[in-house]
């Protein structure tokens, strides 16, 4: 089809006739907002869209998409879109998860899914609670915090799913925050223009069983000390007034204040196609109770073999070398005898 | 070198012409036996004669030497008439340790024929064998014809002119030992000479050393005065055709292969690696040009879920595993089935319950695969009956899957993933095809009804890439038609039955269940899977003696052929032999109120046909 017969599709376009059904205020309306608004960007028709979810608020994602999509089990949406993705390299296939479903549950999975880097995304809403089963607490909660499960406080030390995917050898990592809307577009548009496995963080509200888990990083009067920007190329510079940067101190971060000596020279410059994961590990240690600021944006943005690319292109070899499969001639092939 | 050229070798002594040869090579896992087997195996199909094959290993790589439990075998059957099973009793053993002796020496019959490597009986094998006395030199195998050949010095000299070095020299003394056996039943040298070339071609001097082995076995035979007499078997009658020799794993790769390309479709094959299924992934993997691709998963799970998003993405989806395995996707087997798309389930059955016996054969995963599931989810089962059988089984088994739109369990088992059979080739233009349908493109922007059924209860197979079907499906319960989800109780039941009553439609849908043997009289043996050798010829021999006794043997086990029940009114008893403790039993039981019998067995071996004849004339008698 010609570019100009392409219908040029809007947010609405993109939504299912089915009523969203999460709790009023929770982060999860604004991902979906931004999803739907960033879609019709890719100028990729809705039909070649899958979206694949496990089980969570989260995962209820795809009922309210009209793109194709499944709504699967704990933990092994990463798993089933493989599959697909495998045998449909021409769709556009979204993982849809959460801190339970990926990192739990589904922790195996996500980690052999990032590693295979097979074209897809992985939005990943950490909201650091389970919510559907009603406030236990997940593998991103902090240490010490009060839930359901844990009265006296979390005792099971977090994960950090940047940190994760990246030891995973991810090839695109990012993190955006639910309220922070146009960062979120930016975010998932180039997620779904990489090629290869994008794995993205979003900082999710839950209203009702973690109300304010990310008020550092939302709330106007702080979110510019406690929240980084990454930018590719730029130094490492945030605060209110600009003033405050990340520099290496041997092989440790520190806050420093520019002036007094310091430039910008002196600081970090993030480069997110660094063959060298090391600076995007470094950037997801750095953590707002430790005294830094959370970085968003693109950790990491490389190109990589992909299992999808590579499984279709063994098979294509495997037929320009021995032709096109002939199952006359395997039945007949080795040893054979005739009887009279 | 040539293997062709050389004259034929013939034997000059008395040659006795036997019905059938039921041999078994023993000896330690790192001997050579399965190799050793599997020449004796092609070598007698390829002279025409009918096989059937049992190896037996243990499931260490390589367990500790000369023990006991580090024991590998492998029984073949060759006959001049068409045979089921690899036979009951022994009329040659062949053990190369004591281990190997002690393990098996009970299989074979009085007066059977009894070839040992001697110079592997000193006494530090006896005692890693925990035996106390040589039973070479004592009156406990009195009974046998005892050989006793100095393999290992016979074979060091045959090759010490290679200048090989002792403990390569060494390896080749299975080449001696088939030699032998290959004396004793007249087999030619020809197809092992061959696979020689092939297999060592590229290491000349082992290839010669095997060779010369290999001769040497056989002028033994020839020139020794310890046999007196050699058997020759000769050729079956089978049917006309091409044949070749097929393994049960083999046939079930090529049959899931066969199915994609019958039905239009590229094969997705998602597995872990699982004794004993491993190998359909390894056979698969080597036929990308057929557009196969397989995907090792990160575990059972996975393997699971990749095939359900293949499928929904429009390839044939199948994955393969054993019990334990099973275990692991009963969860994704639910979603397979509450999402209603055609996919595969391969169950290569071992001995359980949990790792179990890995290597070993039993058939105690039927009401797993049958009620394994949360909630109310039964899925089609079909169980294969024989090596080569599994091919046409697997074509079947998709068939159902794609023409009802459900997951489908296909069963083997290590007895069958393991055995070989002659396999009359068939030409792929006459299998039938396997006709898939996908709803087309719409343009009238109406919601698409992805749970819209025909008059089979299928519903539509629409593919993501198709513009105006997009849909959303899910493991949450569905409103009728629309797919929705939906909470409403009437909806939920409905749709409980409703999906229940799609997967009984497939009665309909297979053939009806046939008996051997007379449609009524004093006793059905009902059997299903693997024991169908056994069970077939125990029933044959009944006949022959004059026996009221028939013999159905179960391809479909969900749904049951819709006329068993009738089947089943027409004998006064029901004897279900099983490598279980009776599950085909509680079925048959429960759903016809009809006093069967059990016949159970779980020693991670197969039948015997003897077994299920002394059982037949039990319940006869009784």
């Amino acid at each position: 089809m010609a570019l100009a017969e392409l219908p040029v599709l809007t947010a609405a376009d993109f939504a299912s006739d089915q009523d969203v059904r999460w709790c009023p205020g929770c982060g999860d309306y604004s991902i979906l907002a931004q999803m739907r608004k960033m879609l019709p960007s890719l100028g990729i028709p809705r039909e070649k869209m899958v979206f694949i979810s496990g089980i969570g608020c989260s995962s209820r994602f795809p009922y309210y998409m009209n793109t194709y999509g499944v709504h699967t089990i704990h933990g092994r949406a990463p798993a089933l879109a493989t599959g697909l993705a495998a045998v449909a390299p021409d769709l556009q296939v979204w993982v849809i998860t959460g801190d339970g479903d990926g990192l739990s549950i589904g922790g195996n999975h996500l980690m052999h899914c990032i590693r295979r880097n097979m074209d897809m995304n992985i939005v990943l809403f950490n909201n650091r609670i389970y919510g559907l089963t009603k406030g236990q607490y997940s593998p991103t909660t902090p240490l010490g915090k009060v839930t359901k499960s844990t009265p006296m406080g979390a005792i099971d030390n977090p994960l950090h799913p940047i940190s994760i995917a990246i030891g995973c050898e991810a090839t695109f990592v990012a993190r955006t925050i639910d309220v922070n809307i146009k960062h979120l577009g930016m975010v998932l548009e180039r997620a779904a223009n990489h090629k290869g496995t994008a794995f993205v963080e979003v900082y999710q509200n839950c209203v009702v069983f973690n109300d304010g888990a990310f008020s550092y990083a939302t709330d106007r009067d702080q979110k510019s000390d406690t929240v980084l920007e990454l930018e590719h190329g730029k130094p490492m510079i945030f605060g209110k007034n600009r003033d405050k940067g990340i520099r290496l101190n041997g092989m440790d971060p520190e806050v420093v204040e520019l002036g007094k000596g310091i430039s910008e020279d002196d600081l970090l410059f993030h480069d997110e196609r660094a063959a060298e994961p090391s600076l995007a590990y470094l950037l997801s240690r750095l953590r707002h109770e430790d005294g830094f600021p959370e970085p968003i944006g693109v950790f990491r943005a490389v190109e990589a073999p992909r299992y999808d690319e590579e499984l279709n292109r063994q098979i294509e070899l495997a037929r320009a070398k021995r032709g096109e499969g002939d199952f006359n001639k395997l039945f007949t092939s080795g040893d054979t005898w005739t009887v009279p | 070198m040539s293997t062709t050229a050389d004259a034929p070798i013939r034997s000059s002594r008395t040659v006795q012409d036997l019905r059938s040869a039921t041999v078994r090579l023993a000896g330690d896992s790192g001997d050579g036996m399965q190799l050793t087997g599997t020449q004796l195996t092609n070598t007698s199909a390829l002279a025409g004669n009918d096989v059937a094959t049992f190896p037996d290993y243990p499931a260490e790589i390589r367990a500790p030497k000369g023990t006991r439990a580090g024991v590998s075998g492998f029984q073949v059957q060759f006959a001049a008439s068409e045979i089921f099973t690899p036979g009951d009793r022994l009329n040659a053993l062949v053990a190369m340790n004591p281990a190997a002796l002690v393990t098996n020496i009970g299989d074979l019959e009085p007066g059977g024929v009894l070839i040992v490597n001697e110079d592997s009986f000193a006494p530090k094998d006896l005692k890693l064998a925990n035996l106390e006395r040589n039973p070479l030199e004592d009156s406990s195998l009195s009974k046998y014809r005892v050989i006793k050949v100095p393999m290992s010095t016979l074979t060091r000299k045959a090759v010490e002119d290679l200048g090989l070095g002792q403990k390569f020299a060494d390896r080749c003394k299975n080449f001696f030992a088939m030699g032998l056996i290959y004396w004793l039943y007249g087999r030619e040298l020809d197809v092992t000479l061959r696979f020689n070339q092939e297999k060592f071609g590229d290491k000349p001097d082992i290839a010669q050393a095997n060779e010369r082995a290999l001769r040497a076995g056989w002028y033994y035979g020839e020139t020794t005065e310890a046999f007196g007499i050699s058997y020759r078997v000769g050729p079956a009658k089978l049917g006309t055709g091409l044949y070749r020799n097929m393994m049960g794993n083999q046939a079930l790769a090529w049959g899931l292969m066969a199915a994609a390309k019958l039905s239009g479709k590229e094969l997705f094959y998602g597995a872990y690696p699982i004794t004993p299924a491993t190998d359909i992934l390894h056979e698969l993997s080597r036929y990308k040009h057929f557009g196969v691709r397989t995907f090792q998963a990160e575990d059972e799970i996975a393997a699971m879920c990749a095939v359900i998003g293949a499928s929904f993405a429009g390839a044939m989806a199948a994955t393969g595993t054993s019990g334990p395995g099973i275990a692991l996707k009963t969860e994704a087997m639910g979603l397979g089935f509450m999402l209603e798309l055609p996919m595969l389930i391969v169950n290569v059955q071992r001995g359980g319950p949990s790792t179990g016996q890995p290597t070993k054969t039993e058939q105690a995963d039927l009401l797993q695969v049958m009620f394994g599931r949360n909630g109310e989810a039964p899925l089609p089962i079909l169980a294969c009956r024989s090596p080569a059988d599994c091919f046409y089984t697997a074509i079947e088994a998709w068939r159902i899957a794609v023409r009802f739109m459900t997951p489908v369990v296909l069963l083997s088992d290590g007895y069958i993933a393991n055995g070989a059979e002659p396999w009359r080739v068939p030409r792929f233009e006459d299998l039938p095809a396997i006709p898939v349908e996908h709803p087309a493109a719409t343009t009238d922007g109406q919601p698409f009804l992805p749970y819209l059924r025909d008059e089979r209860l299928s519903r539509p197979w629409a593919l993501p890439g198709t513009p105006g079907l997009q849909h959303r499906i899910g493991g949450l319960e569905k409103q009728h038609v629309t797919g929705n989800v939906s909470y409403d109780p009437e909806n939920h039941e409905f749709m409980v039955k409703l999906r229940a009553q799609k997967v009984e439609n497939i009665a309909m849908d297979i053939p009806l269940q046939e008996v051997q043997g007379p449609p009524s009289g004093d006793l059905l043996v009902l059997s299903w899977g693997g024991t169908y050798g056994a069970c077939l010829t125990a029933v044959q021999q009944c006949l022959d003696a004059g026996l009221s006794v028939a013999h159905a043997h179960l391809r479909y086990l969900h749904p049951l052929p819709a006329n068993l029940g009738e089947i089943l009114d027409g004998y006064r008893q029901i004897l279900i032999p099983e490598l279980n403790m009776g599950q085909l039993k509680l079925l048959i039981r429960d759903k016809y109120l009809v006093d069967a019998q059990g016949l159970n067995k779980v020693k991670g071996k197969p039948f015997n046909v003897e077994e299920v004849v002394a059982a037949i004339r039990a319940s006869l008698l009784a």
